[in-house]
């Protein structure tokens, strides 16, 4: 039986109220506008873009301000705004390989052509707070030197060459799109990669650590990371040739993983891939090492087991909006459902105490 | 539809690309400054949408669905023909009808006063904003030397 209760409008109505004078805060303080969010806190607008998976740097600080900095709130507005848009189609596949970079290392190679560019980076940075960022003031220009003019080549293309590396050939495979067909298992690598971009930071952080302690290790060394813009490109039918439709920035990571060899595949260096939106280090290495441990099977390796080989598990468990979706509904009403259990408990008490008490009778 | 073959496409994709890619507060100042209102009517109006960007596994296999991205387009004919296509990313609706009447106006008469008055200046500035960027990120190159260790013989 399903009881449907009313009432609550008001009280509704009330919190929401309340919840937009939370918001703002002391109405002493000034409110932030969305340009003060979209360029002080471009990391946090990263993180909503990436795994909201809409790239409008604008829209993700409007969501960041509506859910007062709850990150996961802000990612749940802007994939119910994604919804509501008309697709106008796909991009032709981005090409990383001409990045304008702000950010390129490589943990394998020093003297990697094109060399090592930190780029504005928290690495090498003590972890100490900074006090004087409590106060107001000018921030000094950062120093500039003579602009690279040619892109700046991958890593991975100097050790293709010598075959020991395994290749990534091109393909004009049309990928599956999971926001238009739900995710099946077995799955593939090209939806795995669209699953784990969006996927939950924390969640395949933990994933990729998990690879790294021992859960499936495969020994990952980070070949090479790029942070910068690309531009993005789409054919259009009107005029019959691709434009340019945009910009966009993101961190590219591709791991290099010791590889013995397996009864299909010759001793080799094999690669995972990590590539998300805006500057997102972190979760674009965690990425790559989760692709790379989910490769196993295609590239002959045992399962051992670990939850990071598990497609189905970690696929399943990567989407913080399915998550909180259906974590979070178990706080909404369920009166009559735990009437019922309330219910089923007491008379399997009751039986219980009976059996006791007939069991002392016949004693 | 092939439409105005006497213009190179590859002209064309460089200034809708401009147009696509600069900030809309950027084209809109140009275009105030350009002080130039053709007549015109609408083929589509600008409508907000998405679209999905791809990557390459490795950065050059096969195609993969990265996330989408927004996007506004219209279409319109200048009164004196010419077709004009506005692209812009993100959500302006203003920045993609001036955007449509630069790409129409490039293949008219007014060709050199447009790319004069608004693809040029945009163009610098653009430029400019990049290699600002290149160049701080060159003052951010590691320059490795190498220390000699060992016994002295």
């Amino acid at each position: 039986m399903y009881v449907a209760v009313k009432g609550g409008e008001k009280a509704i109505e009330n919190a929401h109220a309340w919840l937009a004078e939370e918001r703002r805060g002391a109405i002493d303080v000034a409110e932030l506008s969305l340009a003060q969010i979209r360029e002080q806190l471009s990391l946090a607008v990263n993180r909503v873009m990436a795994e909201g998976s809409l790239f409008d740097p604008d829209l993700a600080a409007l969501a960041i301000k509506q859910a007062r900095g709850d990150l996961i709130e802000a990612i749940f507005l802007i994939r119910a705004y994604r919804t509501t848009l008309p697709r106008f189609g796909y991009s032709v596949p981005v090409e990383t390989g001409k990045m304008a970079c702000d950010r390129r290392i490589s943990a394998t190679f020093k003297d990697a052509p094109g060399g090592q560019v930190l780029g504005p980076t928290f690495d090498y940075t003590h972890r100490l707070l900074d006090f004087k960022l409590a106060a107001e003031g000018e921030v000094a220009s950062a120093p500039e030197a003579l602009p690279r003019t040619n892109p700046t080549p991958h890593i991975t293309e100097f050790l293709t060459g010598e075959g020991i590396i395994q290749d990534e050939p091109p393909s004009d495979a049309t990928p599956g799109d999971l926001t238009r067909e739900p995710m099946e298992f077995p799955s593939n690598r090209p939806l795995r990669l669209q699953s784990l971009t969006r996927g939950d930071e924390g969640f395949v952080l933990g994933m990729a650590y998990s690879t790294q302690r021992g859960y499936a290790r495969n020994h990952a060394f980070v070949g090479e990371l790029r942070i910068g813009k690309v531009e993005v490109q789409m054919d259009i039918p009107e005029l019959g040739f691709a434009i340019d439709i945009g910009e966009i920035e993101l961190t590219e990571c591709e791991t290099v993983n010791q590889f013995k060899g397996s009864k299909t595949e010759p001793p080799q260096f094999t690669r995972g891939y990590g590539l998300v939106f805006g500057q997102s280090e972190r979760k674009s290495i965690a990425m790559a090492l989760v692709d790379r441990a989910l490769r196993w099977k295609e590239l002959g390796e045992d399962n051992m087991g670990a939850p990071a080989q598990d497609e189905e598990f970690v696929l399943s468990h990567a989407d913080n909006i399915q998550a909180t979706g259906f974590l979070e509904h178990i706080k909404l009403p369920h009166y009559v459902d735990f009437q019922s259990e309330l219910e089923l408990v007491r008379k399997l008490r009751r039986e219980a105490e009976e059996r006791v008490t007939m069991k002392e009778a016949a004693e | 539809m092939a439409e105005n073959s006497d213009i190179s496409a590859e002209a064309r994709r460089t200034w809708m690309g401009l147009l696509a890619r600069v900030p809309h507060d950027a084209l809109e100042d140009a275009w105030t400054k350009a002080a130039l209102s053709p007549k015109f009517e609408w083929l589509r109006r600008p409508e907000v949408g998405g679209v999905m960007i791809q990557g390459r596994t490795g950065g050059t296999g096969a195609p993969f669905n990265l996330g989408e991205m927004t996007v506004t387009r219209c279409s319109l004919a200048l009164q004196s023909g010419p077709i004009g296509h506005g692209y812009v990313q993100g959500r302006s609706k203003s920045a993609a009808e001036i955007a449509a009447l630069v790409d129409a106006l490039m293949q008219t008469g007014s060709a050199d006063q447009v790319k004069d008055r608004v693809i040029d200046p945009l163009m610098r500035q653009m430029n400019d904003t990049k290699s600002a960027r290149a160049a701080k990120a060159a003052a951010t190159k590691v320059e490795f030397f190498t220390m000699v260790r060992g016994e002295d013989t």
